[in-house]
């Protein structure tokens, strides 16, 4: 029975209960091959989500995913009207390098300086989007300018699914497997839940921080290569905004803002939530300006459902006496 | 977000001379950094030392200032409010909507303030009564109540405020004495009492020091913290109606990303963003620094988005250097 009631099942249920009241009035939403597309359609999210997990699991946030995401991009596409013949495992290779630097200089930051991440991230933020400015000076490169294999990779189909939709699904696995069998994945959920004990089992705290940090900005880099290939265009303000959608798809996906608590697969579905919502508000005729408020009342549903699950049955003597008053 | 201290605590024996224990406090040291920016632009551009220009200055911080004094109450007692650009929007957003039906200017700033006071209401409730972390549920509400506006105004906007209710945003009480500057000076001095002169000002300390403890010692924290969040909400109200009279339209977009400088202009006036330390007056200098770089960048035609990377190195940089400074000297040792 407590299998039903895990976070994943719930989420699976809101979800195929979304499908099925959009599905009563516009069936096509539901066929396999429109499914296949809000899938690929919501895959840089997941991908986003799933580093942004790593970095809360050890009571961290990261910001800056959008910003690093957005200058990878721009990086990425300079170097292919640079050089339009370098193949794309090169680009592939330096967007994740790029990436993994850049959650560096967070993870840096706050494992030596031990600076809140929260004020670390905000400013690598804007940073990180003025660097783009000052790279570009605000003009933007275009679809005509890239190369066709550079745009193409993405977009290419495997089996009916695009390659976009593919490395999310090959980024969920090895996050999965990451963070239920290795020694780094164990220490996250270590340094999350009591970074005392953690200490004192020989974990250095700090030092896991930072392969968070440095797994998120991986992510978020190997994204910004893809986001700026299927869309075919690179400016400053690409993915604006974008950090809050994937901090909603962890906190809806159940990980804990507190740390320590949360699974690979409730953020992929917290993602996959707020994929489909954006997807068939369209659909059933709702103006995409209620993306924002829907997305944000998820949040606060979410979290207020995080508080009361994780909420423990002890005897709380002193809160008790403070309501009665 | 607590974070495991390694480095050991450093007694002193015996206590430092007061002139010294003076210049070295941040405020003393801000005041310098104000006054070296004040001095660099001034040499940099020929049009910086004109009382006009230097007016129009202050409207670069006057009304993030006003939400910064109630946002650094909040951070000091542990808590985060990142919504507060969402209720500039959304308050402004409620002003037009008044305006549409007619109201006059006194109805307007009440139907702002109200709007906020509520914003915060919900903010508080949501952080006291279900005991959730003020950092998601902001992030959340700032998704909410922006989005509520866009919901409301999708692409468009609303113009045409009556001309009494410019005065707020582009009146003048005394020659180059702008409207809003009266307000920020203000409630620098309200809430410079409020935080240092009385009971309610200790508590907000004590709930930031240790929360269990407060509580123990009879500190209603959840009452505080409600209030704290009613605080934020009101000033909120009143930048709505300081911005909105003094931009005379109002768009879903405004303020967007206002937060992020307000949180930075408290953090670099000396509050601990961890909570339980901070001072009025080290924010009402942080207030003049980050006015006046704004100011003077503009001025050399530096564009708004590579002021954003002096911000954020400010931002990250006033807390490294001291830590920086600190493990320099550890070492040294």
């Amino acid at each position: 029975m407590s299998y039903l009631k895990s976070r994943e099942a719930i989420l699976f249920g809101a979800i195929g209960c979304l499908l099925l009241v959009v599905a009563t009035r516009f069936p096509g939403f539901v066929a396999p091959q429109n499914l296949v597309a809000v899938f690929t359609d919501t895959s840089p999210l997941m991908i986003l989500a799933v580093g942004q997990m790593a970095v809360i699991l050890t009571r961290c946030i990261d910001l800056s995913v959008a910003a690093n995401l957005a200058l990878t991009g721009m990086v990425c596409a300079m170097i292919n009207v640079a050089a339009p013949d370098l193949p794309v495992a090169v680009i592939l290779a330096v967007s994740i390098a790029m990436g993994a630097m850049l959650g560096a200089i967070n993870g840096i930051l706050v494992w030596k300086l031990s600076i809140p991440p929260i004020v670390v991230t905000l400013g690598t933020m804007t940073i990180f989007r003025g660097i783009i400015f000052l790279l570009t000076e605000g003009k933007w490169i275009n679809a005509h300018e890239m190369s066709p294999h550079f745009t193409g990779f993405p977009r290419a189909d495997i089996l009916g699914m695009s390659v976009l939709g593919w490395i999310a699904v090959v980024v969920s696995v090895v996050m999965i497997v990451a963070m239920s069998r290795t020694s780094l994945g164990r220490s996250i959920y270590a340094v999350g839940g009591n970074p005392h004990a953690a200490v004192y089992t020989g974990i250095d705290v700090g030092k896991t921080q930072f392969a968070a940090f440095v797994i998120s900005g991986m992510l978020a880099g190997l994204t910004g290569y893809l986001w700026v290939a299927r869309y075919s265009v690179a400016y400053v303000d690409i993915a604006g905004g974008f950090e809050l959608d994937v901090v909603a798809a962890c906190v809806i996906g159940g990980v804990s803002i507190a740390g320590g608590a949360g699974t690979v697969a409730g953020t992929l579905l917290g993602a996959l939530f707020l994929g489909v919502v954006k997807n068939a508000l369209p659909v059933v005729d709702i103006s995409p300006f209620w993306q924002l408020a829907i997305s944000g009342a998820a949040i606060i549903i979410a979290v207020a459902f995080n508080a009361q699950s994780g909420r423990s049955k002890g005897r709380v003597i002193l809160k008790s006496a403070e309501h009665a008053q | 977000m607590s974070l495991v201290e390694n480095a050991p605590r450093h007694i002193p024996d015996r206590l430092r001379h007061p002139l010294q224990e003076k210049l070295v406090r941040w405020e003393s040291l801000l005041l310098a950094v104000a006054v070296a920016i004040f001095i660099l632009n001034s040499l940099a551009s020929p049009y910086f030392l004109n009382a006009w220009n230097l007016s129009d200055a202050t409207f670069n911080f006057t009304e993030k200032a006003m939400i910064a004094f109630a946002m650094a109450l909040l951070i000091i007692s542990g808590e985060i409010d990142l919504s507060v650009a969402a209720i500039i929007a959304l308050a402004s957003t409620a002003m037009g909507v008044a305006m549409e039906m007619g109201a006059g200017t006194p109805a307007l700033v009440l139907v702002g303030l109200t709007t906020g006071l509520m914003c915060g209401a919900f903010n508080g409730a949501l952080v006291t009564k279900l005991g959730l972390p003020s950092i998601v549920v902001t992030i959340g509400t700032m998704s909410l109540f922006r989005g509520i506006s866009y919901i409301v105004l999708g692409d468009g906007a609303f113009r045409g405020y009556p001309s009494s209710f410019s005065w707020f945003g582009q009146g003048y009480v005394f020659w180059v004495i702008s409207v809003e500057l009266v307000i920020f000076a203000i409630l620098a001095v309200v809430f410079g009492v409020l935080l240092h002169k009385t009971n309610f000002g200790r508590m907000v300390y004590a709930i930031g020091n240790n929360p269990t403890g407060a509580l123990f010692s009879g500190v209603r924290v959840d009452r505080v913290k409600m209030t704290l969040f009613l605080l934020t909400g009101l000033m909120s109200g009143l930048a709505a109606v300081c911005l909105t009279s003094r931009l005379g339209s109002t768009r879903p977009s405004i303020a967007s990303g206002m937060e992020l400088e307000i949180v930075t202009m408290v953090v670099l006036g000396g509050v601990n963003i961890l909570g339980g330390s901070g001072s009025i007056p080290g924010v009402v200098i942080a207030a003049f620094v980050m006015g006046l770089v704004t100011f003077g960048l503009g001025l050399l035609n530096v564009p708004g988005i590579v002021m954003s990377i002096f911000i954020g190195l400010l931002l990250i940089g006033v807390i490294a250097l001291p830590r920086l400074w600190a493990m320099w000297r550890n070492n040294a040792r």
